[in-house]
């Protein structure tokens, strides 16, 4: 990888386009750099929309030495749940607050689950991965989400479960779950191979690879 | 060609603007000059920033519309009332005035000109953008890969590239273009307004039985409904991509 900046770089001097004034949000809305505020839920997805019945739903969690742990959907909705409020970052801009959701934390989940793992690739029915280390899928930082604003989650934002870890970006809260590998190594998911960031922190906006 | 080095990609470059035309009334096409562009793969985005005076800055995604030409390309951008980004350039940039911007971005929205399947194309309004420049490339490759474009618009004012894409229609050997009108069809049009529909993209989309690809473009809704109808035919949503403007 090369370091040094090309020419054109502008990343210590920005242009400034005269007569943009720009919409600003109010002071005292904190968004991470490069975000605006959207109202509505606009949805991400690189494929269709997969259709997964709760009858059919299985969350499963690997460990690296080959061990499993399942839950079926009853299972799961009968683990004490946590209700979560949360503002949320999608890489394509567009920043939520105060989302409103249900589910049962990762904590509970991984309590008995034996590893040495570092690292997590979470799948999705539909083929989906992402990866993101095993340590910030805990202390309460990542639930299974089931519910959003008071309703069953729809399929279009993940239904009937997906993953909630809102303190990096979006894509990390993969939908359609269905379950997590435990890794030794860092194993890039589907977005991260097509040029997304590993970690995805929106506070330093790490989009890309390489950011 | 869109293998640069990843720091390369990733740096905010200074763009300027070589030529704006209008496209429709309310989308513009906006030619670019970027010294050490890398080139991109037909489907790639941009990230735009834009700066006020005061250091406030945004950013938005557009696709690139244009074939792969040098350090040149065309994004092509509708007008969105009340924008904030997209008034802007739509309508204050002006041919000379730089801009920042960094990609190619995207790796999974992309068509190689060796994949030897037919393709697909879905497009819903101003989703047409990373589409055309699929056609564009195939045709400046002198590609033969068999092209369908199945193109929603409002009504016929609606229609970007318009007069392209009747020219291709007739002379890009294998590229085939169907239009939907869904609020007012042209005079004489043998079909009334509509909603794209199921017949539409079964008649009109290769058969899920030729494995082809498939690109679904436009607003959420849109690509949302399209989508599910590809895999209600058959098709394997692996090979069914979609982008979303929002
Ligand atoms: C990967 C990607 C590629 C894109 N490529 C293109 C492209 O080639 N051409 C293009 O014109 N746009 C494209 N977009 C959309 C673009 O990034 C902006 O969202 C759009 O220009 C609106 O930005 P704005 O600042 O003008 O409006 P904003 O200030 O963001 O929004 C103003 C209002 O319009 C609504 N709105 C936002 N986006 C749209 C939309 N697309 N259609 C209708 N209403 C909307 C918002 O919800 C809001 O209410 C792309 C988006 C993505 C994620």
């Amino acid at each position: 990888m090369a370091f040094g900046a090309p020419l054109s770089s502008t990343d210590t001097m920005p242009i400034v386009s005269p007569g943009f004034t720009g919409r600003r949000q109010s002071p005292d809305v904190q968004l991470p750099p490069g975000q605006y505020l959207a109202e509505d839920f606009p949805v991400l997805t690189a494929g269709p929309t997969p259709r997964v019945t709760t009858d059919r739903w299985q969350f499963t969690i690997n460990t690296e030495a080959g061990q499993r742990y399942d839950w079926s959907w009853q299972q799961l909705i009968e683990l004490p749940a946590e209700k979560i409020t949360t503002d949320i970052h999608c890489v394509t801009k567009w920043s939520k607050l105060g989302t409103r959701w249900k589910g049962v934390s990762l904590d509970v989940l991984l309590e008995d689950v034996e590893t040495a793992a570092d690292f997590a690739l979470v799948q999705s029915y539909g083929g989906y991965t992402t990866n993101l280390p095993l340590e910030d899928l805990i202390d309460g930082q990542a639930w299974i989400a089931y519910r959003y604003d008071g309703d069953e989650l729809t399929p279009e934002h993940g239904g009937p479960a997906r993953l909630l870890v809102p303190h990096l970006y979006f894509w990390k809260s993969a939908k359609w779950v269905r379950g997590i590998q435990l890794l030794l190594e860092d194993e890039p998911g589907f977005w991260e191979s097509a040029g997304y960031h590993d970690y995805g922190d929106p506070w330093r906006e790490q989009r890309y690879q390489g950011d | 060609m869109a293998r640069a080095a990843v720091s390369g990609r990733l740096t905010w470059r200074v763009a300027e603007l070589a030529e704006a035309t209008d496209i429709t009334k309310s989308a513009r096409g906006l030619v670019f000059d970027v010294p050490g562009w890398p080139g991109h793969l037909p489907g790639q985005h941009v990230d735009v920033r834009l700066t006020a005076e005061d250091g406030y800055s945004v950013q938005r995604s557009y696709s690139i519309s244009s074939a792969p030409d040098g350090e040149r390309f065309e994004l092509s951008v509708q007008r969105v009332a009340d924008g904030e980004v997209s008034p802007y350039l739509c309508d204050v940039l002006s041919p000379g005035d730089r801009i920042e911007l960094r990609g190619p971005v995207g790796g999974w929205f992309v068509w190689r000109s060796a994949d030897q399947a037919p393709v697909t194309l879905v497009a819903g309004g101003s989703g047409i953008a990373p589409l055309m420049a699929m056609i564009r490339t195939r045709a400046a490759e002198g590609s033969r890969v068999p092209f369908r474009l199945i193109y929603s618009v409002r009504t016929p004012e609606d229609v970007y590239y318009a007069d392209e894409l009747r020219r291709r229609a007739r002379e890009d050997a294998g590229l085939d273009v169907h239009l939907v009108y869904t609020r007012q069809a042209p005079e004489g049009s043998p079909e009334p307004p509509k909603r794209l529909g199921l017949a539409t993209l079964n008649t009109h989309g290769w058969p899920a039985d030729f494995a082809p690809n498939v690109f679904v473009c436009g607003p959420t809704g849109f690509v949302e409904t399209v989508s599910d109808i590809f895999v209600a035919l058959g098709h394997d949503p692996r090979r069914v991509r979609t982008e979303r403007f929002g």
